[in-house]
């Protein structure tokens, strides 16, 4: 129907104007809301027509009902229906909110950025099996009855042996007659990718910075979800020890002690020993720290993360998060010891606005 | 004579016949209506659209379904009643409602179809609009397949962003003296000169189709200078107010602009007089699907949903006024002050309350005022006229404004002549600054200079801004708006490439119009 393309035409438009603002949107992660399992809505500004309107200093109206003069009433425009006020109308507050896939987005932030695709690692051997409702069977539960071919070959029948009258078209469907839905198992080469967070807590990580390092997590599952069809998420956090932990604790915990980042290593190598075979899994680590670590542990750490997290992994990014109180002293440290590494990336995020290059260089290698 | 050709179930096509009895009944006056019966989601395709099923392409009427589909699925939102002024008159009834409603929609409908019939400002309106709205939308498409959607998109934007500009009055009013229109030999004298092809002879009427604008050409620099020799002084001669017709005739346009802009003129004062005549029109459907219903229509299992569903119409709020309120009101208080003979001067002399309250002359006049009133009526007149100190205290009206101190709306005034004062305001030119083109030679360089008629509101600049930038798209000279800002003149003016506002001091507006640039 016509309505269709214009509508069609108006989300081209929308997605054009979060194309234009994603760099906003990917600093400012909070505008996004999620929902449910693919959707975000995200606010996008009223796209109206601008025209010769009254301003502000106008909106005033008559109401109707109780109170004294110097009464507060409600914002104007509350109420449903009637008379808008001269100049009332609702200014650039007004949001519109437009759903999205996270497909979509990533697809957006995949341009924008000039992602390039990635290419997993290992052929896709691992087979999942899918139920498809895409066949016709004679039995089969009764919620599962194709009503339309069941009363075609009712109708056929009655047809066929005579019983049809033309003036009384009543069609009684036997039990010969139903016809039932069923399934295929269709097999499906999958790819099975997983991410890795690892994320300091001890004291010296602030709010703001759980915030950035959140805000970035959403953006690379987006785009890692895209091009795996899916990704599944650990998260491991560590101050002196490591430990994993689910998603909202991972967020949420501030610890205040000292800070080993071997121990995360080491959780996380025995996460992808234990869990993870490496031949049917592409791996992404992501670490994200202020760069504050126990003097001696270094070397520890690094012993861990060449013999037993590297070959692992298709990526390790290290993503160091500005903070007053670290000394920021562990990306120099792993950059002199990795720099050469084809699967190690660091960066260095300052502020909110850093997020942006920090996505482009951890996602930029298409590994 | 009974108009059953919509879609209608046979229950309510009766429903349609007996409603429609009692309608005319009461002496209401109405083209024949057509109802169709459709699902909530064609309900709001056509809402989408104004009301019409078929329109120009545009992602406005898409935005507008978005949001029309997505409250209603989430049970925000629900649109009862959609009439369309024309003759035929349509109307379009909701599948999933009940009996009760389709009946109080039916009554509804048939006081907006008299009112549509019968109110001045709807007499020149187009009554096969929803034809001529399908042939707008058949030109658009043509323009589109011939040179693309996103230039014909962004011209309709722009021009969108104009429609409001034109003269509310003009139908009513000569304004300028018309050509004579069997003398021909003046246009063909200044066409010639001007264009150097031939014109042909022809009607008014005609004009437009011996003489296509393709052909004749239009208007480019130097035919203007030419022109400007032997015009007058003033151009044009008295400011004119309807700005978009001022473009058309004047603005270097294609003939597929031409075309389109006359389009969304043609609509543009297709709807004004609803938004000119809201209060009244839903005020007197309303009184009239009450008046119905309750002493025709309802039986006694339906009056509750009946009583529910009127009061929820009818229900206003602290800061909106319901037209549908405050329209059956009035309409109420001017039947009742008429039936007792409650008017001229001896009333209006009277000082003592009671007596006022009881007065009582058994003049038996309401029906016919009220009829008088919906027939030569606009709202601001309505309102001018019949609203009352006694109605005001009656409904409790009030005034608000914005308290910049406090950051909240809040009651200012309880006062009779504030209440009405607002009211007005609100009312003058459907709410919108009163602009006009006072000089489109300005500088004698071709520049378009508006006015803004101010009236003790100063527009919205940033708004003003993107605006004067849609009016560059049409003009493509600069272009100035004249306004009060701060309760100094100030000048906003768009040159094609940057935005500059000039006053005592000059302000920065541009800042904000870049982004959207």
């Amino acid at each position: 129907m016509e309505i269709q393309r214009d509508n069609r035409r108006f989300k081209e438009i929308v997605r054009g104007r979060i194309k234009e603002n994603l760099r906003k949107y990917i600093t400012h992660g909070e505008m996004i809301g999620r929902k449910g399992r693919d959707l975000v809505s995200i606010p996008v500004p009223q796209l109206d027509v601008p025209k010769f309107r009254f301003g502000k200093n106008g909106s005033g109206g008559v109401g109707q009902g109780d109170g004294k003069v110097g009464d507060p009433v409600g914002q104007p425009g509350d109420g449903d229906g009637g008379q808008g006020g001269a100049g009332s109308e609702p200014g650039s507050g007004h949001l519109l909110e437009v759903d999205v896939s996270l497909e979509e987005l990533a697809e957006m932030l995949g341009d924008e950025l000039e992602l390039p695709r990635i290419q997993p690692k290992g052929s896709a051997t691992i087979e999942a099996e899918k139920s498809k409702y895409n066949s016709i069977r004679q039995t089969g539960p009764e919620s599962l009855r194709h009503r339309r071919r069941t009363y075609l070959r009712a109708l056929r029948r009655q047809i066929s042996t005579g019983n049809y009258e033309v003036d009384d078209p009543r069609v009684v469907p036997i039990r010969a007659d139903h016809q039932y839905r069923s399934w295929n198992e269709v097999p499906l080469p999958q790819v099975n990718a997983v991410a890795i967070y690892l994320m300091d807590v001890s004291g010296s990580m602030t709010d703001e910075q759980k915030q950035i390092v959140r805000t970035e997590a959403f953006w690379i599952d987006a785009w890692l979800a895209k091009q795996y069809h899916g990704v599944e998420r650990r998260y491991i956090i560590h101050d002196a020890v490591a430990k994993e932990v689910d998603e909202h604790t991972f967020y949420h915990t501030r610890e205040s002690g000292g800070t080993r980042i071997s121990s995360a290593y080491k959780e996380a190598a025995e996460l992808i020993a234990r869990d993870l075979p490496v031949d049917q899994w592409n791996i992404y680590c992501f670490q994200f720290s202020d760069g504050d670590n126990w003097g001696d542990d270094n070397r520890r750490a690094f012993e861990l993360l060449a013999e037993r997290i590297l070959p692992a992994v298709n990526l390790f990014c290290y993503g160091q998060v500005e903070s007053p109180y670290g000394s920021g002293d562990f990306l120099d440290a792993i950059e002199k010891e990795f720099g050469n590494h084809e699967a190690v990336v660091t960066s260095e995020i300052a502020d909110r606005d850093g997020i942006y290059e920090s996505i482009r260089t951890f996602l930029g290698k298409g590994r | 004579m009974s108009a059953t050709l919509g879609n209608l179930t046979p229950e309510l096509a009766a429903l349609q016949v007996e409603i429609e009895e009692y309608a005319r009944g009461h002496g209401l006056d109405f083209f024949p209506t057509i109802f169709e019966l459709i699902d909530a989601d064609e309900l709001n395709v056509i809402a989408s659209r104004g009301g019409f099923p078929t329109r120009y392409p545009h992602w406005r009427f898409g935005m507008e379904y978005e949001q029309l589909s997505k409250s209603y699925s989430y049970g925000l939102s629900k649109i009862y009643e959609m009439v369309i002024n024309n003759n035929p008159c349509y109307a379009y009834l909701m599948r999933s409602n009940d009996t009760i409603d389709q009946k109080l929609v039916m009554a509804h409908v048939y006081g907006h179809c008299d009112f549509f019939k019968n109110n001045a400002c709807f007499a020149p309106t187009d009554r096969k609009m929803m034809d001529t709205m399908a042939n707008h939308g058949t030109r658009v498409s043509r323009y589109i397949d011939e040179v693309g959607l996103e230039p014909v998109e962004q011209f309709i934007d722009a021009c969108l962003s104009l429609e409001e500009l034109i003269d509310i009055h003009s139908p009513f009013i000569q304004r300028r003296e018309r050509p004579d229109r069997y003398n021909f030999q003046d246009r063909d004298r200044d066409d010639a000169a001007r264009t150097g092809s031939p014109r042909y002879r022809s009607k008014d009427y005609m004009d437009s189709f011996i003489n296509p604008r393709s052909a004749v050409g239009g208007l480019n620099d130097r035919d203007v200078e030419a022109a400007e020799a032997d015009a007058p002084q003033q151009f044009p001669e008295r400011p004119e107010r309807d700005v978009l017709l001022f473009l058309l005739q004047h603005a270097p346009l294609s003939a597929w602009q031409a075309d389109v802009l006359s389009i969304i003129r043609d609509e543009a004062y297709y709807f004004a007089p609803q938004a000119q005549t809201k209060i009244m029109n839903e005020g007197w459907a309303s009184y009239w699907h009450s008046t119905i219903m309750i002493r025709q229509g309802l039986n006694a299992s339906e009056v509750i949903h009946y009583c529910d569903h009127h009061s929820g119409t009818l229900a206003s709020s602290p800061t909106q006024l319901n037209p549908y309120k405050l329209g059956i009101e009035l309409f109420r208080d001017i039947e009742s002050r008429w039936n007792r003979g409650a008017f001229g001067r001896e009333y209006d002399d009277c000082d003592d309350h009671q007596t006022r309250r009881e007065w009582d002359r058994q003049a038996g006049l309401g029906r016919d005022k009220i009829f008088e009133v919906r027939k030569i009526h606009n709202d601001l007149t309505f309102i001018d006229e019949f609203l009352t100190l006694d109605f005001v205290r009656e409904q409790r009206l009030f005034q608000f404004g914005y308290n910049t101190d406090a950051e909240t709306y809040e009651i200012e005034s309880r006062e009779f002549p504030k209440v009405k004062r607002q009211l007005l305001e609100m009312l003058t030119n459907r709410g919108r600054p009163i602009i006009e083109v006072t000089d489109g030679n300005y500088k004698n360089r071709g520049e378009l200079y508006l006015c803004h008629q101010f009236s003790g509101v100063e527009v919205k600049l940033d708004e003003a801004a993107d605006t004067l930038e849609n009016l560059h798209k049409l003009w493509k000279r600069p272009v100035h708006l004249q306004t009060i800002v701060d309760g100094e003149t100030a000048v906003l003016s768009f040159d094609g490439s940057s935005h500059e506002a000039q006053r005592g001091d000059p302000i920065d507006v541009a800042d904000d119009s870049e982004d959207h640039a």
